[in-house]
């Protein structure tokens, strides 16, 4: 009786077998992959604005406090994105002519607020609040980054329930004094768990966890 | 190859479990003939266009309960669970007779199980497939299924550990697994006859793909001892585990009606007892069509009949002791629900299921009904019908009347509860008639060893 297949399908045949098991692994492994890079979770990629708002200019050379704009955030769930009367309380004054800045006067005159592309956006689903981190002494550049070294702001974290718990589950690796938490350019210190286990207690941070404290 | 005569039962004991007159070559020429030599019959035809009608009925109400949600079927809080989860428990139970007949009884060397083990180990296959569709359709958000899965993830989260629902995942996958492989590894020297016997190139190359380069070489046989074997003890345990964990579902809950240590034991037996209705339900109309009575003797029809009625009684024993400790135990929740149960608004349903799993099958104990094609035929359904009522009584009784009476309520199945269950039965017999037809419906080689014992000790 003649061959059906030839001697080489062998070959074939043994890969499909070995090689489905990795194959399947590698398929899984490039997934998370893509799940976790940049080009999916906007990690790290500056955003286009209508005006070319730098943070590195304002809050790290000019060393405007973080407050001056975001005023809500220590009352507040909601940072608070500046009205454009807050940008011509100098604007108005410097930089009177910057071809630039013809956005910010065109919405100063014609009383329409800007359309700020937003960089950092939990799902409707988190109830995230500002208010409680800040006052618990998390700083702004432990979720939001190196802002003061950003000509365009770009998402600091992945904003992946995984980052959120990472501090969740270890506060003493991440807490500041709250003297601190609006200082875009501090560094943690070489006793930082030491610190931190002593400011978790004094702040009597809880480490919450359960399900409800964000999607209520 | 006809019967020489149907074979007497009344007379002579017990029926051979192969009809004599059977030698290596016509076993193999009679089972191989059916897939390579009949063709596509007229009768199956007619048998395929129903079921993948049936099957077009299912891919409607899920695509529509895709789009729409789980709002469309008659589930609603408190009664959350409904027809997916009564379908998926009465499904899955299905499969357990496949199981049982192929791992427990090859290693209790039961000669009787040769000729029935193939389609009912791929009853058990399709009747998984059905079961599974059931949960994930009721997850809501299918397409999320994977995250019942521990796989690492952004989210740092795990499954519910605690929760049995993800037990269930595990053993059910793992059966389905199991099962697969084992029906898989039975098949390869089957599908390499098929693959010699087949006449067309295009036949050879599929079932030589399939047959993995069997050669029959003693290398092989060995092989294919050890793997069926250890295929064989993996399987058993499952054929006892898979139904306790489901019945977990409900046990492990406080929910008067499901929170007691009987499930376990009573939901393995039901699903037996279902699995050889069901077994017995394609068989009778099987070996009509094929002209298989010398294959699937009435030793064969007769000894299902015996495991269903001794898996019967212990159901029995199961709903006796479920209102015996309803009274004994003294909960109050506990002895309304039985009340409720025998008198309440699915009073019909309750005394249904006891005529359908109890009172019915009792007939079975008579040798003569036993011997009798259609009655055996007509109780396998009545059962099947029985253990799905079962099911139905279980979870939606217990649901409509939990522990607050301001939240009790009742359940209607709507259409597309309907659609989708009466759907499976197409998903069922569409995956069952292609097999049937494309491959071996009985294990050659183990009826051949059989023909070689029955050769030596004639009875």
């Amino acid at each position: 009786m003649a061959q059906i297949f030839h001697h080489s399908t062998n070959l074939i045949s043994r890969l499909s077998i070995y090689g489905g098991v990795f194959i399947i692994a590698a398929l899984g492994a490039a997934l998370y992959g893509i799940e976790l890079s940049p080009w999916y979770t906007d990690q790290h990629v500056a955003q286009q604005q209508p005006v070319p708002f730098s943070h590195k200019h304002h809050a790290g050379e000019l060393g405007i406090d973080c407050r001056y704009c975001h005023t809500s955030v220590e009352k507040s769930s909601f940072a608070g994105l500046p009205p454009t009367q807050t940008c011509m309380t100098c604007h108005s004054r410097i930089w009177t002519n910057a071809s630039m800045l013809e956005p910010v006067r065109a919405s100063y005159r014609d009383d329409k607020s800007l359309a700020w592309t937003r960089v950092n956006a939990v799902p409707d689903f988190v109830y995230f609040d500002h208010s409680i981190h800040v006052s618990k002494g998390v700083g702004c550049t432990t979720c939001h980054g190196p802002i003061a070294e950003m000509p365009l702001t770009w998402r600091a974290g992945t904003l992946y329930m995984q980052w959120c718990l990472e501090c969740h589950r270890e506060p003493e690796k991440y807490v500041r004094p709250k003297s601190e938490v609006f200082n875009p350019y501090y560094e943690p210190p070489k006793n930082q768990l030491e610190l931190g286990r002593r400011l978790v207690k004094e702040y009597k941070i809880q480490s919450l966890q359960n399900c409800s404290t964000c999607h209520r | 190859m006809d019967p020489e005569g149907s074979p007497n039962i009344a007379g002579a004991g017990e029926a051979p479990v192969l009809e004599p007159g059977h030698t290596l070559a016509t076993v193999t020429d009679k089972i191989s003939s059916i897939v390579l030599g009949r063709g596509t019959t007229k009768g199956w035809m007619i048998g395929f266009a129903i079921a993948l009608a049936l099957l077009m009925m299912f891919n409607i109400a899920v695509t529509y309960l895709l789009i729409k949600g789980v709002g469309i079927w008659g589930i609603n809080i408190p009664i959350g669970w409904g027809f997916a989860i009564v379908n998926f428990v009465w499904w899955i139970g299905i499969g357990h007779a496949g199981t049982l007949i192929s791992a427990i009884l090859l290693l209790l060397h039961q000669k009787w199980r040769t000729s029935i083990n193939r389609f009912a180990e791929a009853m058990t296959l399709f009747a998984v497939a059905c079961a599974g569709t059931f949960p994930l359709l009721h997850m809501g958000r299918p397409w999320l299924f994977f995250w019942l899965m521990p796989y690492p993830n952004p989210m740092w989260m795990w499954p519910q550990f605690r929760s049995p629902l993800v037990w269930d995942v595990f053993a059910v996958s793992t059966y389905a697994t199991v099962s697969l492989l084992f029906w898989f590894v039975g098949l390869i020297p089957d599908l390499a006859t098929l693959r010699d016997r087949a006449r067309n190139r295009a036949t050879k190359i599929v079932y030589g793909i399939l047959a993995m380069g069997w050669r029959g070489s003693a290398v092989h046989w060995t092989r294919y001892e050890v793997a069926s074997l250890l295929l064989a003890g993996l399987a058993t345990p499952l054929v006892v585990s898979v139904h306790t964990v489901v019945s977990w579902d409900f046990a492990v809950a406080i929910v008067p009606g499901w929170h007691t240590t009987i499930f376990p034991p009573y939901f393995v037996a039901g699903a037996i007892y279902s699995g050889f209705a069901m077994v017995m339900t394609l068989a009778i109309p099987i070996r009509k069509f094929y002209h298989l009575e010398d294959m699937v003797t009435m030793r064969h029809l007769d000894n299902m009949a015996k495991v269903m009625l001794a898996t019967g009684m212990i159901v029995a024993y199961g709903y006796m002791m479920e209102t015996f400790m309803a009274f004994y135990g003294g909960d109050p929740f506990d002895r309304y629900l039985v009340v409720n149960r025998m008198t309440g608004q699915y009073a019909v349903v309750y005394w249904s299921l006891i005529a359908c799993n109890i009172i019915i099958p009792q007939a079975m104990w008579s040798r003569k009904v036993r011997a009798s094609v259609p009655a055996l035929f007509a109780i396998s359904l009545v059962v099947n019908t029985g253990m799905w009522l079962e099911r139905f009584v279980i979870v939606v009784i217990s649901l409509t009347r939990d522990f607050v009476p301001s939240i009790w309520h009742t359940y209607y199945p709507t259409k597309w509860d309907w659609m989708t269950y009466i759907g499976t039965f197409g998903l069922f017999f569409t995956l069952f008639l292609l097999f049937v037809r494309f491959l071996p419906m009985i294990s050659i080689v183990e009826m051949r060893s059989l023909v070689r014992e029955t050769d030596e000790k004639p009875e």
